[in-house]
């Protein structure tokens, strides 16, 4: 199980591996959409690569739910159990 | 004594003998499309990868579409219209829920008494259908089958509608199925999740629309009447979230099976030409199948948009018209779509 610190730097290999973003960039207070710039197609695979990360379920019902970089790192948490 | 039923004789393999295509003389190009959504070329194909889409125009019919195509594959397999045992119509645009477009296609091909039906399959229609006719033709029950995927999707559109109105485009594409001494076509992988029909879907149905009009005549309010028009003729939308990632990771999951049950890996393909659903969707298909570099993928889409039952064989005949080396070699289909439903296999290029 990854603490929240770890969880953020996985989740930013992602990003950066789908979007090219720098790892630096993803903040937990970014917004997906409206900082970092990642479409709803992107932001799925996204949620695809981090399940299989962090071997959790994030149901498409959630996804729209997870605006910022911290929605997503505080739902991968509580989905660790 | 016991009665015993006669079967038909089987054949031993079955192969596709020929493709034709059908592509609509309207095109409409992004700019058009912005000024019906407010959007710019540059994000349309930045998210889709489309540059233009065909659409027919009020007087050129589904059928009218299908017999151009089907006239052409007729051509190139090397038979007339009344060899055909078969005619198979995936569509979910023929504008009738009966008579069916097959029927009507038929005896425009001159193919009656042939077996005539419609399948409702959406993009995984075409595969559906090649499906059924190497069963059709492989169990002896017909000689030559017909296979037909055709769209008037822009009967069923609302442009206004930003969930998938701009990817829409009109186009048929035909194949004819027959006899092989050796398969051409492998085991078809045909499945659904209805739990997901919801996914993408016409949002109204013909009895909503009757039934909205009914309660606006009621008001005898003329705008009343074209707001009940506007809203309730059926349309087609999506939710394109859930469909991208159903589309990659479970489609290329089915994919993979339809190669298993060829016997064969990806790298015994010269081609994959999946349902032209969005670039985005094809190229991250590719990824996750690990697609060699020599295998050709069909991108259609570019310029023809989605047409669902008829994007694949239009895709498959641009491929081979382009590239005419592939004839002879193996190419992987497969079509996903509204149900949601999925059919897949591999044939050998004709």
């Amino acid at each position: 199980m990854a603490d929240k610190n770890e969880i953020l730097a996985g989740l930013a290999e992602i990003v950066n591996e789908e979007t090219g973003l720098e790892v630096e960039e993803v903040q937990s207070d970014k917004s997906f959409t409206e900082d970092l710039d990642i479409d709803s197609i992107s932001m799925m695979t996204i949620v695809v690569n981090a399940e299989e990360k962090f071997d959790v379920k994030i149901p498409d019902e959630e996804v729209k739910n997870l605006t910022t970089v911290g929605d997503a790192v505080d739902f991968i948490a509580n989905a660790q159990g | 004594m016991t009665v015993t039923l006669n079967q038909p004789a089987p054949v031993a393999g079955t192969r596709v003998m020929g493709l034709g295509a059908y592509r609509p003389e309207l095109v409409i190009d992004n700019e058009q499309i912005c000024q019906w959504i407010d959007s710019s070329d540059e994000w349309i194909q930045q998210r889709t990868g489309i540059k233009t889409r065909h659409r027919a125009p009020k007087d050129v019919s589904v059928v009218d579409m299908a017999e151009g195509a089907a006239r052409e594959a007729l051509e190139h397999a090397g038979i007339l219209g009344a060899q055909l045992g078969g005619v198979i119509v995936a569509t979910v645009t023929h504008p009738f829920a009966t008579p069916s477009a097959a029927a009507d296609l038929a005896h425009r091909l001159g193919a009656t008494p042939a077996a005539a039906f419609d399948i409702s399959a959406a993009c995984a229609g075409y595969c559906y259908g090649i499906g059924q006719a190497d069963a059709m033709v492989r169990s002896g029950l017909s000689e030559y089958v017909l296979v037909v995927g055709v769209e008037k999707l822009s009967d069923f559109i609302d442009n206004h509608e930003r969930t998938i109105s701009f990817l829409l485009g009109d186009g048929a594409g035909a194949a004819i199925i027959g006899p092989s001494e050796v398969p051409g076509i492998s085991p078809s992988i045909l499945g659904s999740n209805g739990e997901k029909w919801e996914a993408v879907a016409m949002d109204s149905s013909l009895l909503n629309f009757r039934d909205a009009l009914a309660q606006a005549r009621e008001t005898q309010d003329a705008t009343e009447l074209l707001n009940a028009e506007n809203r309730y003729w059926p349309t087609l939308r999506q939710d394109g979230p859930t469909v991208f990632r159903w589309a990659v990771w479970e489609m290329a999951k089915v994919a993979q099976q339809a190669l298993d049950a060829a016997g064969i890996t990806a790298d015994d393909l010269v081609a994959f030409v999946p349902h032209q659903a969005n670039i985005r969707i094809i190229d991250e298909m590719v990824k996750q199948l690990k697609l060699p570099e020599h295998v050709m993928v069909g991108r259609d889409i570019v310029d023809a948009g989605n047409t669902s039952a008829a994007s694949i064989p239009l895709a498959m005949h641009r491929l081979l018209k382009e590239n005419p080396e592939l004839s002879g070699g193996l190419a992987l289909q497969i079509g996903f779509g509204a149900g949601l439903v999925y059919g897949t296999q591999v044939i050998r290029l004709p």
